[in-house]
């Protein structure tokens, strides 16, 4: 598949006082145009590292992209030299973070830092960065936005600030918007609005979605493909109605029997037994195997690869492969 | 905000007060008199005269009638007249030494400041390389010499050795002859070793201050932001991180107002600059009491003006402190 954004093989990893930690470990995957992806997986398992690699956002010293490609538009953004580097960022992809109260700088107003992408991308006037701002602001339905532009952020709250980074990342018309956790740290409420603008200017816009969350019901709605990422690698892939009807690694069927569901038998929720091993501490083969309930003494053995596994689907256990494909085919009308 | 300065103005009288009080108190109960200064070594005075003496200065009567008399003055503006032997009006040797410490300590700071914070900025954004250690050396190195042991050094080789500078005072001998830009050469050529000198013993403080600063800053979310927007390396730093992380320097800045007037007393002996620290300490060892309050009032004033100021710069830095 020929896609808009293609990650192969992206290796990122950390120099620490203790060591070496690859954070992301050979992570691939493809991103159509104008299509949405969700990332997930458990704190830790380097969700925001790779977005931050395709970024080339990762702070140096101590981390370092040690290897892969990230095709964007035929080019590969990590052979890129800073200032080509910068004319996509924020242009051609741009990215809101999980923070809305510390993601804007308190001493400028709102409106100056939309403005801003649009002075460095558009080489627009003062004036014009400043009008488009306003729009910009009506776009992502903030009231009153010829007023509210010459605020600061410290006037507005956590779901408007939020509105006010996805206007800046969408004011240079993106083809990819990388969302990292985006509202995490917004109340339910504020949290279904902001999923739901960003879904409706995403169909305005046409721009794809890499949407990092760990909240599976917000991937249900929102997304159509699906990456699991665990310990630095991704170890299923697929659309999202597949994954959720039939998840194939036992991660993925962990992570989705962890939901709490409605008219549930009332039982305690089912968790993961442990925690993401620290990335210098991995078990050899398998690197969930520690942590799951069909492992055998083979998977400490080999260190499971992506393999397909049904129709547009990869997945990295080879126990339970076919089980999962055979739970696909099964599960659907 | 006009409502906000005059509140703080009311409320500096009551300070000031305090202030005054406390300074009058010290400096009449410490041991010695100004009467006793003047007759001791006299042997033609005695106890009539320094009777007489007292009577006239009014050192004869209580403390509270004394402070309460000076504080009468002191509300019409008279700040009275030296006890030394020119008495002179105080307000007049004050006029002349405040102008001479200011400049000096101004031009200081100006430099201090126009070095610190790129010095800050650079160490911030390249921490832990040669170059960062480097300059923390050197400013550390100009924060341990002993002021007095620099400047001897400095006069002797850019004054005596080289021949480049004069070492001392503020203006040549010939000042009054020389055209105007004659006369600028000159009080530029008087000035340039001590305010540097006094400028590189202090930049370790403000770059150091400006360093930690703007490390916390880089740190933050909205620098990650603003790279993420595209910004140059150079817009992310003096756009969005340099403006946040002055905020807290700007307290440092308003701190330093005070020792703008106050002068060194060893800096401007070995200099022989007539400021306001050699009259303040001769005043002092004279028991010269209306001197050492009128320079304490002024003091204290602008100390209190300069906190102040401080907290206006500091709406104006930054908005969140800025009534809605």
């Amino acid at each position: 598949m020929n896609g808009l954004l293609s990650v192969e093989n992206l290796q990122t990893e950390f120099h620490t006082e203790e060591g070496r930690a690859v954070a992301v470990d050979g992570v691939s995957f493809t991103i159509a145009e104008g299509s949405s992806t969700a990332l997930v997986g458990e704190s830790g398992c380097g969700k925001s590292v790779t977005a931050m690699s395709i970024m080339r956002l990762i702070q140096s010293p101590p981390g370092y992209i040690r290897g892969g490609r990230v095709m964007f538009d035929g080019r590969d953004l990590l052979s890129l030299g800073e200032a080509e580097m910068r004319a996509v960022r924020g242009n051609d992809i741009a990215m809101i973070f999980q923070e809305p109260m510390t993601s804007l700088n308190p001493v400028l107003t709102i409106g100056y830092q939309i403005a801003e992408a649009l002075r460095v991308h558009r080489s627009l006037g003062k004036r014009e960065a400043w009008e488009a701002a306003v729009r910009m602001l009506e776009l992502v339905e903030i009231p009153d936005p010829a007023e509210r532009v010459a605020t600061y952020p410290h006037q507005l709250s956590g779901g408007m600030r939020q509105r006010v980074m996805i206007a800046m990342a969408l004011s240079c018309d993106p083809r990819l918007l990388i969302a990292d956790e985006p509202t995490t740290a917004l109340d339910v409420t504020i949290q279904a609005q902001i999923l739901e603008l960003m879904e409706a200017l995403r169909e305005k816009t046409g721009m794809a979605l890499l949407l990092i969350t760990h909240d599976l019901g917000v991937v249900a709605e929102h997304c159509e493909q699906v990456l699991v990422m665990y310990a630095g690698r991704v170890v299923e892939q697929g659309a999202v109605a597949d994954v959720f009807a039939a998840p194939a690694h036992p991660y993925t069927r962990g992570l989705l029997r962890s939901l709490p569901r409605l008219g549930g038998s009332g039982k305690r929720l089912a968790t993961i037994p442990g925690m993401v091993p620290p990335l210098d501490r991995l078990p050899s083969g398998c690197r969930f195997r520690d942590r799951c309930e069909s492992a055998e003494a083979a998977c400490a053995a080999s260190d499971p690869q992506l393999q397909e596994c049904g129709s547009g689907r990869t997945m990295a256990c080879p126990l339970w492969c076919e089980l999962g494909s055979l739970a696909a085919t099964e599960s659907r009308p | 905000m006009l409502a906000y300065l005059l509140r703080r103005v009311a409320g500096f009288v009551p300070l000031l007060l305090g202030i005054t009080l406390i300074s009058f108190l010290v400096i009449h109960m410490a041991p010695g008199s100004p009467v006793e200064l003047m007759t001791d070594m006299n042997p033609e005075a005695g106890p009539e005269i320094r009777q007489r003496l007292e009577e006239r200065y009014g050192l004869d009567q209580p403390y509270h009638v004394q402070y309460w008399m000076w504080l009468k003055r002191i509300a019409t503006g008279d700040f009275g007249r030296s006890l030394s032997s020119d008495a002179r009006p105080v307000i007049d040797k004050i006029k002349e030494a405040l102008p001479v410490t200011l400049l000096l300590n101004v031009l200081s700071l100006f430099l201090v400041i126009s070095l610190a914070i790129p010095i800050g900025i650079y160490s911030a954004t390249h921490p832990y390389t040669p170059a960062d250690r480097a300059t923390t050396v050197f400013v550390f190195l100009g924060f341990a010499m002993p002021t007095f042991w620099l400047a001897l050094l400095c006069m002797l080789l850019f004054g005596v050795v080289l021949g480049w500078l004069p070492i001392s005072g503020l203006k040549s001998l010939d000042y009054e002859t020389l055209s105007w830009s004659g006369k600028l050469a000159d009080r530029a050529a008087h000035l340039l070793m001590p305010v540097t000198i006094s400028a590189i013993t202090s930049l370790a403080g403000l770059s150091r201050y400006m360093r930690s600063s703007m490390l916390e800053v880089v740190r933050q979310d909205y620098i990650t932001t603003a790279r993420a927007k595209g910004l140059s390396e150079r817009a992310v730093i003096y756009g969005h991180a340099a403006r946040n992380a002055l905020l807290p320097v700007i307290t440092i800045l308003g701190l330093s107002i005070p020792g703008l007037i106050g002068g060194s007393v060893i800096f401007e002996t070995i200099f022989a600059i007539p400021g306001m620290g050699r009259l303040f300490y001769t005043s002092v060892l004279m028991r010269d009491y209306p001197t050492v309050m009128g320079i304490l009032v002024i003091g204290a004033v602008l100390t209190l003006l300069g906190n102040l100021l401080a907290d206006v710069m500091y709406t104006v830095a930054d908005p969140r402190l800025r009534k809605r």
